[in-house]
């Protein structure tokens, strides 16, 4: 008995893909304003891009953390090319780079919030801190929720069932790296 | 319907584009894609190298639209996706304008007609000039 939502289609796109187009499309809203807001007082406190604010700010970790959410998201799509193949097992594979790639760019960001904690840089020194950390802290949160579906995904996909949510998780991926795309030049670059 | 393999009715499967429906995607490779996304990265973090601002900018956030892009229509596959999706999204991003508009005049700007923000010129004055006071960073 699957659900009804499986077997019916009014735009003519499979429902499971039209619901995490929605969600995608609310997160723009999500974090296109906050980005927004952040642009805003950038734009407005040229101090945010002296040696107290986004100065300080490791852009090498930055650059790193990019590459492994590009990694991270070339498995992904490798991952929909197999489940698409109707290789259950390969696909669940590489969910699981893609995880692992997730995990990676948490323990990195782990790393340097400690870092930056212990200097000083907590998130009440000033206004262009509050920014970094609730911007960077909700993307990482949408990382490890991330990580957590395809974890569950994981034993479905592996016994080459429920195939067609390895695209799903893929496109919610794919939004959670281009969040960090824009991102990582705002809080690291731009200084 | 089958558990097995595809789960997809035909017509979101023939909306995506695949040939026959159960066939490889067709377009630029993955793997050309994810290089040509690292060649960009590169150029993004050398490009404050240089120490041109408007090169910085450019490099950082010009090459991040075309990121964006490339993730976009070759890993999501926007380009073949059925139009109500992009409308979706273009649907939120007005929202998203909206919204700045609505706020920006009186967050970017210090000052009005009949208004000032005395406590953010203060900040920005103060700031700057500690700034301009401070030891080098490393």
């Amino acid at each position: 008995m699957r659900p009804i939502a499986t077997t019916r289609s009014a735009t003519g796109i499979p429902t499971g893909r039209l619901a995490v187009w929605w969600v995608i499309a609310s997160e723009i809203v999500i974090f296109g304003g906050l980005l927004a807001s952040y642009l805003m007082h950038r734009l407005g406190h040229p101090e945010f891009g002296t040696a107290e604010y986004a100065g300080a700010t490791a852009t090498y970790i930055g650059a790193f953390n990019t590459l492994v959410l590009l990694s991270s998201s070339y498995s992904a799509v490798k991952a929909h090319q197999a489940a698409e193949a109707g290789n259950g097992p390969l696909a669940a594979q590489r969910l699981l780079y893609t995880a692992g790639g997730g995990l990676v760019f948490v323990l990195v960001k782990s790393y340097e919030w400690y870092t930056e904690i212990s200097h000083g840089y907590t998130i009440t020194k000033n206004a262009f801190w509050s920014f970094y950390y609730v911007a960077a802290g909700i993307h990482a949160s949408h990382v490890i929720g991330g990580m957590i579906i395809m974890l569950i995904l994981y034993p479905a996909v592996k016994a080459n069932k429920e195939l067609q949510r390895v695209e799903l998780i893929g496109n919610y991926w794919h939004f959670v790296d281009l969040v960090w795309i824009f991102l990582f030049p705002l809080l690291y670059i731009a200084k | 319907m089958s558990d097995h393999a595809h789960a997809h009715d035909h017509k979101g499967h023939g909306g995506h584009g695949h040939d026959g429906g159960h066939g490889a995607h067709v377009g630029p490779s993955y793997e050309k894609t994810f290089i040509t996304l690292l060649v960009l990265l590169a150029v993004s973090v050398a490009g404050p190298e240089i120490g041109i601002k408007w090169l910085t900018l450019i490099t950082a956030f010009g090459i991040a639209i075309v990121k964006a892009y490339l993730v976009a229509s070759r890993f999501m596959h926007l380009n073949i996706e059925e139009k109500i999706v992009s409308y979706l999204l273009l649907a939120a991003l007005a929202f998203l304008f909206l919204f700045f508009a609505g706020v920006a005049p009186d967050v970017m700007k210090h000052r009005g007609n009949n208004w000032e923000n005395v406590a953010a010129q203060d900040e920005v004055h103060r700031a700057t000039t500690e700034a301009a006071h401070a030891p080098a960073h490393h």
